[in-house]
């Protein structure tokens, strides 16, 4: 019975296996209740809608009467910052997407991601080395969480001391993404504005240090601008350092997270891992087929009547993809509930595909891939206290909320 | 299991591969990788193993890249018989022989020819030769031209302005060097993409200090006492200091070979069915001779069954692939290479990208962006259906328009898209010029039938 189903997958019961729920949905490709959106959940529909012209990511295109249960916690979004590149069509997304790579990526900054490599393999021993009690490690607050948060602070040039403040607004911004069935909107709504309001004004406050004083980061890099039709305006900036650090926060943490997970599920992938350093990086990609971070886009919105799978979708409907329900599709995967690392065709869209693809992904790509391959290395006999973990309540940007495990010491 | 044919081909057949690059090697491997146990025999004229084309003229011209380490990346191991730096001269379809210039016939059971193209060299031959004088297709082309490069000529010539010239352009100018190009057409690119966008091709050129003149063609190359070029006559009766020219012109297939053989194999390359086997001269399949690559001519179902050549990356590839399955199975389990047409180039910071055939293209729509920001889709019509699409830096919405060449899409494209701006609400004429005349050689050759060309296409062989 396909009734309901957003329900149960929205339902924090599902969220340790939401993949059979997902396998009944793919019977249905292009779901509809009649109310809600249309939720597209096969592997080729969702690839080919993130290459289409004709969706838009621009919540403004949304029809009044769209139905998206995710939507309503946004209305107040133009009272503090303008939506960052991630809900923006071209040319404004081509526009802020560019300049925002500039100092990140090629062609402009071709060695940044790499040049971190150092950087980031210090802060994991770090954190390895001060794990403790080999008897009860909470991996996600000794390792997963601090280890991304720590280096996108580095990275934006936003000081590490002042996360305490800021994870209190990222936490609620990234959970305004979910649908909490039991949270009073109102509220939900009234504290999400807050949070963005306040976290625009943090980073106002820096910006302007930075422009003063400007540093290696990016975030100097982009509020110092380059030449006369390349720099953002003061909100523009707000909105995408807003984003980078955001994204930068919750997501590398699940992949982490579901990756350790993951491994000590399959205890001979882990043992492989550890003989063999070079299969992080096919591991990884597997791990963003199998348990991607990122679960679903539900901001795309047809700009016209469009067909998919023989269903019209009418022009300013809401529409949801299932990434997670593709990467298990197995029109498109071998034995897709397998995890396989040396799984040849991988083309996986745990990191999405189109122009909205994951701007981070070189960098949770090098996170997710240290990470895991120092904690192979260097946690004996590593074993779990506790499966299935607790979730976090976030359908959208799922993982546990904790990873209690326990090895017999570590290895230097 | 009675043992079949196929199952004997695959124990202990005989399968040779003539031209070792891309096709040649993607399908060694894929013959492997099907079970093929029998003894492979890789036969190229060139002395290298198989390298890649297109960083010839892009990285290596920056010397970003040595034009010595372009080697291909190798899938599998092929544990093949090399037979390197040796040309195919002749085939014996009777006797199932390749005959090479060392004298030597290798017999096969099942052949692969993947000989490609090659640089149309400059017609005055003895111009050609004069130091200084380049063409680009190979590592050697790409080794002296880089190093000519490095010498900092005082002014460079580009004869064409089809991609590879335009790409050599581009990679003058980015190391400061002085460049002109010469090309016959009204625009770069027109070959291919038509004058709307060599318009575009054309700003985008000048825009970067490219001495562009279009509308003229080069009448000689002058040397001075050292056998070096120094100038070049053009057609306006100017003449033009220059130490380093380039001949882009185009390519010819390599079926020269071929001639006597009584395969289907002339200057329009090797006549191949849609599961890529040769033609005879008759019109007849081979059922042991598969062609692939730039080499190869194919009807095509989604181009109404056109024969088309492509010179593209892709669709060696892919065509190569094909080849091998067909060639490692038994008949009811062939399939055809339907491979969409695909091409890439990055010239003065934009990437281009196209697909489908886009020259069979009357009109034009540019259907996202703007011409003016050099970030666009251009998507071209045919008889009221979608028949290509290029984009500048806009192409990852590229395969999209690859499913609507796919399902036919009618033409103008009904719906809007987001970042269509008012210009691109209407087609407009795509601007091809008359196939009849002349240019640059175009990448993707349409030599079947059609109303621009009244000729039945013959199967005649090479210099006749
Ligand atoms: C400078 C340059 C840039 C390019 N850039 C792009 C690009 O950006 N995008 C794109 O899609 N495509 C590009 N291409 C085209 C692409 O490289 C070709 O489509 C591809 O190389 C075709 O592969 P092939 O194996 O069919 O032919 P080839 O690569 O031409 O190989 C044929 C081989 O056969 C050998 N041979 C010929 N005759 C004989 C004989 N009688 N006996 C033995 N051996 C023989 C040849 O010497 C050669 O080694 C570019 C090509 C060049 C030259």
């Amino acid at each position: 019975m396909a009734h309901g189903i957003l329900s149960q997958i929205l339902d924090y019961s599902s969220r340790a296996n939401p993949y059979p729920l997902y396998e009944e949905l793919r019977k249905t490709p292009v779901f509809h209740d009649g109310t809600g959106p249309y939720v597209i959940s096969t592997y080729y529909d969702i690839q080919s809608l993130l290459h289409d012209p004709r969706l838009s990511s621009d919540a403004r295109n949304l029809a009044a009467t769209a139905g998206d249960p995710l939507a309503e916690g946004e209305d107040g979004e133009e009272t503090a910052l303008p939506p960052s590149f991630l809900k923006l069509d071209p040319p404004e997304h081509d526009r802020l997407r560019r300049m925002t790579n500039r100092p990140f990526g090629p062609p402009h900054s071709p060695h940044r991601v790499d040049g971190m490599r150092g950087g980031l393999k210090d802060i994991v021993t770090g954190l390895i080395d001060n794990l403790g009690d080999t008897e009860n490690i909470d991996l996600v607050d000794q390792f997963a969480y601090p280890f991304p948060v720590t280096m996108i602070c580095q990275l934006l040039g936003v000081p590490r001391e002042d996360e305490p403040k800021f994870h209190v607004w990222a936490d609620t911004l990234a959970a305004s993404l979910d649908p909490d069935p039991d949270a009073d909107p109102a509220e939900r709504q009234r504290k999400t504005h807050d949070s963005r309001m306040e976290l625009g004004m943090y980073l106002a406050g820096l910006i302007e240090q930075r422009r003063k004083d400007p540093g290696e980061d990016m975030l100097s890099q982009l509020a110092v601008g380059h030449g006369p039709d390349e720099s953002m305006s003061t909100m523009e900036l707000l909105s995408t350092a807003a984003l980078l650090l955001i994204a930068g926060h919750e997501t590398t943490v699940n992949l982490i997270t579901n990756g350790m997970l993951t491994l000590l599920r399959n205890p001979d992938v882990l043992a492989k891992l550890r003989q063999e350093p070079g299969l992080a990086v096919p591991l990884v990609e597997e791990l963003l087929r199998f348990e991607p971070p990122v679960q679903l886009l539900p901001q795309r919105t047809p700009l016209v009547d469009i067909e998919v799978g023989g269903i019209t979708i009418p022009k300013g409907s809401s529409m949801w993809l299932i990434l997670a329900s593709g990467n298990r599709d197995p029109n498109r995967f071998e034995n897709p509930d397998r995890f396989d690392p040396y799984r040849k065709d991988i083309q996986h869209l745990g990191l999405g595909s189109g122009i909205h693809s994951c701007f981070g992904a070189p960098l949770a790509r090098l996170e997710a891939q240290l990470a895991l391959t120092e904690l192979a290395r260097r946690l004996e006999n590593p074993r779990l206290l506790e499966d299935p973990p607790p979730y976090r309540q976030n359908a959208v940007l799922r993982g546990p909320r904790h990873l209690r495990i326990a090895c017999d010491g570590i290895r230097a | 299991m009675a043992d079949t044919a196929l199952d004997q081909l695959k124990r202990s057949g005989r399968v040779v591969v003539v031209g070792a690059s891309l096709a040649g090697l993607r399908a060694a491997e894929v013959i492997r990788e099907k079970g093929f146990a029998g003894s492979l025999t890789l036969i190229g004229d060139e002395p290298h193993e198989p390298y890649d084309r297109p960083p010839l003229s892009k990285q290596v011209l920056l010397g970003k890249a040595d034009a010595e380490r372009t080697l291909l990346p190798r899938r599998r191991d092929i544990d093949a018989e090399w037979r390197l730096g040796v040309a195919a001269t002749g085939l014996d379809m009777a006797a199932r022989t390749v005959k090479l210039a060392d004298g030597e016939e290798v017999p096969y059971d099942r052949l692969l020819i993947a000989t490609g193209v090659r640089a149309r060299p400059w017609p005055n031959e003895a111009e050609g030769e004069l130091g200084g004088v380049f063409t680009l297709r190979t590592r050697e082309d790409g080794v002296g031209l880089a190093r000519a490069l490095n010498a900092g000529p005082r002014r460079v010539l580009v004869i064409g302005a089809g991609f590879t010239g335009s790409e050599i352009a581009s990679a003058c100018r980015e190391r400061g060097l002085e460049v002109t190009v010469a090309e016959r057409g009204n625009g770069p690119l027109v070959g291919a993409l038509g004058g709307v966008i060599g318009a575009v091709a054309a700003e985008l050129q000048r825009e970067n200090g490219v001495d562009l003149r279009t509308g003229i063609s080069v009448t000689a190359l002058e040397g001075d006492s050292t056998g070096r070029v120094r100038a070049a006559h053009l057609s306006d009766g100017t003449t033009l200091e220059c130490d380093v020219v380039v001949v882009g012109l185009g390519a010819q297939r390599n079926t020269e070979w071929l001639m006597g053989s009584g395969l289907g194999a002339g200057p329009r390359g090797i006549a191949c069915d849609a599961g890529c086997r040769a033609f005879d001269l008759r019109g007849i399949v081979t059922d042991d001779i598969y062609v692939a690559g730039d080499v190869a001519r194919s009807p095509h179902a989604l181009f109404g069954y056109q024969f088309l050549s492509l010179e593209h990356w892709g669709n060696a590839v892919a065509q190569a692939e094909t080849a091998a399955h067909n060639m490692m199975s038994e008949s009811t389990d062939r399939r055809p290479h339907l491979w969409v047409p695909a091409f890439w180039s990055s010239q003065f910071g934009v990437n281009i990208k196209s697909v489908g055939v886009p020259s069979m293209g009357t009109e034009i729509m540019i259907t996202q962006g703007s011409r003016a920001e050099r970030r666009f889709t251009g998507v071209y019509g045919y008889q009221g259906r979608v028949i290509g699409a290029v984009t500048f830096d806009n192409g990852r919405w590229l395969q999209f328009y690859e499913k609507q060449i796919e399902c036919t899409a009618p033409f103008p494209p009904p719906f809007t898209t987001v970042d269509r701006r008012p210009d691109g609400q209407r087609p407009i004429p795509a601007d091809f010029p008359d196939p009849s005349v002349p240019t640059h050689g175009p990448t993707i050759t349409l030599s079947g039938y059609s109303p621009a060309d009244r000729r039945i296409a013959t199967f005649t062989p090479a210099g006749h």
